[in-house]
């Protein structure tokens, strides 16, 4: 009897701690910037006492859930398309910038030294280029000494948002990838084995002589994976990096993308990353719980002014000052009530 | 003291009465409870199909029965088939099996037959705590540490002893990636050993002394004692420890996707990359947004459902059989 007059004063207090939580926010979606948004989270709530409850179960389950509004926000990497938007009475926009980079395993290159262009990456996943000293390579890096060994293939296996930003990039550098391939989380690899995960690539890559793969930028960078420079829009080899994602992500056109549909591959700029991407967020525009949705504001606002540091500490890039405000404007322009009244008033 | 031991017999046959309904009530909650747990079962079953069902729908209204024999995985189309993952899923288990039973079997008659004793209960403990260790760690494993080896060391010898005979030559050829079809039906064949072994060693051990005894007795060799004594005994558990096995095999998700290479292709090699069912839906469900990719990895787990039914129908019906031919015999 004790203990069970004892487990029944523990669920109160554990329905009274939930209550007093009623403030916390949820979402889900993309595991790309889970990282940030939890990091984020953590400062907001040392800051204002409020939550915010992530959970990284992949972008079509964080669509799903806004969809079915059982989270207050979802989370994609791959933006949706105005059409799609207004079906779903949803509106997005960026909160988050990263990058993709080519990895490689092969004798005799040191880090940042082979230099790529996108056509040649699109060949090589097409299995057009076999070799590491193919002519095309071979032109673009006349210092280097290629070796006469096979080109291995690594890519996801996973759907990710990874692959759909590195599928994005080659469709639009090589039209054949284009019509042959295509873009998305997942897609039919005409080459190559499948890891799982940014770790299930880094390993096969490091694995495999004469392979070469791709992964996120701070996974490429904490594990001091060999990595290229590719050639931008502007015909300038770049290496990735904090500078040239910023670059990629101010030079994109925001102000004319319907949607915030913008994806920050092949961007203009000399010292634009050709290959950089935005994490999107997804809330619907009609709200049911307006309270909920000035929290979901609060939240975002609150890191987009305070969590820059925290941003380039994990490698990612923080969206410029330019973009938030449109950001900023939009939430006022589409985001209203029951009653129609916007619920995001810009503060000072 | 008169008055209390006039009261006994009363108050007996009252108590008495009263533990008789006690467990009358006491037999039907027990009933009702036992039986919903039961119906309980029946219940989740039908509602994991009709779930799947429905939710493949989309999907075999669009494709079919093409779904099932056709090669195409193509998500940004829209097209899909599930011979690769199918075919992959079979070869996988069936190289599991051929490996794993042998040694399984080994394994079970020396702790039985000849094992000395010090050795017995530290060696049955090791083999299942092989069965304890989370597929995960199997995966890990694999990919860090036996996939490296089996590259460098046993690929190249395989390519060039097997890889050069006739008909089963082209099993063994291609690069030397140590991921892939092969590698995956090893990394099974050690998961599914500890399953298979135990149960054998279990049957193994309630075959009666006197009739081993016996055939010791007349001259007969450890084998021929094995061959003819034990294994007639215990013909159904062995067969029942196999199907247990090859329903692991088939199932096993994530030890298969951190070595199989996850690519939807049916090639002849063994050493190039594959796909099994229950990766490619660990691989592509978090990200199926599009309701008939969805659909497809949904129909994907329903065929996985299917292929485990009928291996568990398979095995009824051959230890129906078999049990049929002991009562025949005697």
């Amino acid at each position: 009897m004790i203990t069970i007059n004892r487990l029944l004063a523990a669920a109160a207090s554990l329905t009274m701690a939930v209550s007093a939580h009623a403030a916390d926010i949820t979402g889900a979606g993309a595991t790309f910037p889970y990282p940030i948004y939890a990091k984020w989270a953590e400062a907001y709530k040392a800051k204002t006492g409020n939550g915010m409850n992530y959970q990284s179960i992949g972008s079509g389950g964080g669509i799903a859930q806004i969809k079915a509004k059982t989270v207050d926000f979802g989370a994609s990497d791959m933006p949706l398309k105005a059409e799609d938007l207004q079906s779903a009475g949803l509106m997005q926009f960026p909160a988050i910038v990263g990058g993709v980079v080519p990895i490689m395993n092969v004798d005799g290159i040191a880090p940042g030294a082979l230099k790529l262009t996108g056509p040649v990456l699109a060949d090589i996943y097409l299995g057009k280029i076999k070799k590491w000293n193919d002519k095309a390579i071979a032109d673009l890096n006349a210092g280097l000494k290629l070796p006469d060994d096979p080109i291995a293939v690594v890519r996801r296996s996973d759907g990710s948002g990874t692959t759909f930003v590195w599928t994005d990039y080659l469709s639009k550098v090589s039209s054949e990838w284009k019509t042959k391939v295509g873009s998305s989380t997942a897609v039919s690899w005409p080459e190559g084995v499948g890891g799982k995960g940014n770790e299930g690539v880094a390993a096969y890559v490091q694995r495999i002589k004469g392979s070469i793969g791709y992964v996120e930028y701070a996974y490429a960078k904490r594990n001091n994976m060999t990595y290229a420079s590719v050639q931008n829009r502007d015909g300038q080899f770049v290496l990735a990096d904090d500078a040239t994602f910023q670059a990629a992500a101010a030079n994109a056109d925001w102000k004319n993308a319907p949607g915030f549909h913008q994806i920050l591959t092949d961007q203009p700029g000399r010292n634009a990353w050709p290959i950089t991407s935005a994490s999107f967020i997804l809330v619907h525009v009609k709200q049911d719980k307006p309270q909920n949705a000035v929290e979901v504001l609060k939240f975002f606002d609150w890191s987009f002014r305070n969590g820059q540091k925290l941003a380039t500490d994990l490698d990612y890039v923080p969206l410029p000052e330019s973009v938030t405000k449109l950001i900023a404007d939009a939430w006022t322009k589409e985001i209203k009530d029951a009653a129609g009244r916007p619920v995001w008033n810009p503060s000072p | 003291m008169t008055t209390a031991l006039a009261a006994t017999p009363i108050a007996d046959a009252r108590r008495q009465r009263r533990r008789a309904s006690a467990a009358r009530w006491q037999d039907a909650l027990f009933l009702h409870t036992t039986r919903s747990f039961a119906a309980l079962v029946l219940v989740l079953l039908l509602s994991i199909i009709v779930a799947l069902g429905y939710a493949a729908w989309p999907a075999l209204a669009k494709f079919g029965a093409g779904f099932f024999v056709t090669n195409v995985w193509n998500p940004v189309t829209s097209e899909f088939g599930a011979l690769a993952p199918i075919y992959g899923t079979l070869v996988t288990s069936a190289i599991a099996l051929v490996i794993g039973v042998p040694v399984s079997f080994g394994i079970a008659l020396f702790l039985t037959e000849m094992c000395p004793p010090v050795l017995k209960r530290p060696l049955g403990t090791a083999v299942e705590l092989l069965a304890a260790i989370p597929s995960i760690i199997y995966g890990m494993w694999g990919l860090f540490v036996f996939a490296p080896f089996f590259a460098d060391h046993v690929q190249p010898v395989l390519a060039s002893t097997l890889g050069k005979t006739w008909l089963i030559g082209p099993l063994f050829q291609g690069a030397p990636t140590g991921l892939g079809v092969l590698t995956a039906g090893i990394i099974l064949a050690i998961m599914v050993i500890p399953f298979i072994a135990s149960v054998m060693r279990d049957v193994f051990e309630i075959v009666p002394p006197v009739l081993k005894e016996s055939a010791y007795g007349i001259g007969c060799t450890t084998w021929e004692v094995v061959r003819s004594v034990v294994l007639p005994y215990t013909r159904i558990g062995v067969v029942g420890g196999i199907m247990l096995g090859l329903g692991r095999a088939l199932g096993e998700t994530m030890a298969v996707t951190f070595v199989i290479g996850n690519a939807y292709r049916i090639r002849a090699s063994l050493f190039e990359p594959g796909n099994s069912i229950a990766s490619a839906l660990a691989n592509e469900f978090n990200e199926a947004a599009d309701p008939i990719h969805r659909g497809a990895l949904i129909t994907l787990g329903l065929v996985l459902f299917v292929l485990t039914l009928i291996v568990l129908a398979a095995s009824r019906l051959l230890i129906a059989r078999l049990a049929r031919g002991e009562g025949a015999r005697t």
